[in-house]
């Protein structure tokens, strides 16, 4: 065995190979958003099964209308968006006290109803502060409860805490009424 | 004095380099773990907006992308400026929707059919008259998952 030492392998063109590699990567890939809000369309309705609106009591249910200059119309009257979230949690938190509004969370629906020309921005705030009215009652329900955030919950309690504040968020079928 | 003399001869010693490529690594993984890889070229305009009650997608590969929004400027001339829809890589119409879920249906191997999700990616500036649009397309379509695509903002 020779005691020689070896040269040292020159490792000055290391960085150029790295560089090469980070500037392919920088080029062929994207920081992409995978976050959002999850939603489920109901089915096309049947000509004969069109619910009818008429078998829900009126306080059963919270109007939010959205017009083509995204201003808030809720049960009739004019609200700013950062008032929706506890609008909505006291119509659905109501268990029947108040006569306008709901009987129970159960019973309660949210009905929606846009304007075609209605920004998306617009409809996702709403969307956004409506989810966020239910979270917020399932979290104070699974803290009373179990002492723990709803999302912290493990099966069979998540689905009792969700059977507590079922999200019921109709949109209503499109009308084609008013302009772009 | 002689020994100032004798530094002033000697160059300065040339700055080492060795760690370079290890800068340059930790850069390239970074860039690899927080990226994933462009499967469409935009064409749109698509400045997502912001919501707090996100949740994250769980399988990517089960996503069936929609891009609403205006065309971007190399394409105005031939597309005019109104929010438009692209799937995969070009313009289409919302009568085209029914088509392309199933396209991502029929490439879904069984057993994953049901979890398939359909993702829109709307611009702030598209308005609600396309996007309903789009929704009885995919009601038609019975591709009912959807997730609207907003960055997350801490509340």
């Amino acid at each position: 065995m020779s005691r020689r030492t070896l040269p040292e392998i020159n490792a000055g063109s290391m960085a150029d190979i790295a560089f090469l590699l980070l500037i392919f990567f920088l080029v062929t890939t994207t920081m992409d958003v995978d976050t959002g809000l999850v939603r489920k369309l109901p089915a096309m309705p049947e000509e004969e099964d069109i619910i009818d609106d008429s078998q829900i009591k009126a306080r059963n249910i919270y109007v939010v209308l959205v017009n083509a200059k995204d201003q808030l119309l809720v049960e009739e009257e004019l609200m700013d968006i950062s008032q929706l979230r506890d609008g909505a949690k006291a119509f659905l938190n109501n268990w029947g006290k108040n006569p306008d509004l709901s009987d129970s969370p159960q019973k309660a629906i949210i009905s929606l109803q846009n304007d075609r020309g209605t920004s998306y921005e617009m409809y996702i705030q709403v969307q956004n502060e409506l989810s966020a009215a239910y979270r917020e009652l399932r979290d104070a329900e699974a803290q009373r409860k179990f002492g723990v955030y709803y999302a912290e919950l493990e099966g069979a309690l998540k689905k009792e805490v969700r059977k507590m504040y079922p999200e019921k968020i109709s949109e209503a079928e499109p009308k084609k009424i008013g302009g772009n | 004095m002689s020994r100032f003399k004798k530094k002033k001869g000697s160059e300065t010693p040339a700055m080492s380099t060795a760690s370079l490529p290890d800068i340059v690594f930790m850069l390239l993984f970074f860039f690899m773990v927080t990226t994933v890889m462009r499967e469409t070229t935009l064409i749109v305009k698509n400045k997502l907006p912001k919501a707090s009650e996100v949740k994250k997608i769980e399988d990517k590969s089960l996503c069936s992308y929609i891009y609403v929004g205006a065309p971007v400027s190399g394409m105005k001339t031939k597309f005019g400026t109104e929010p438009r829809i692209q799937l995969n890589d070009s313009f289409k119409l919302a009568s085209d929707i029914q088509e392309f879920v199933a396209a991502k249906r029929e490439a879904t191997a069984e057993e994953k059919k049901p979890l398939l999700v359909t993702c829109i990616k709307a611009d702030v500036d598209a308005k609600m008259g396309l996007i309903t649009d789009i929704k009885q397309e995919l009601r038609k379509a019975q591709a009912f998952k959807i997730n609207y695509a907003t960055y997350s903002s801490a509340d």
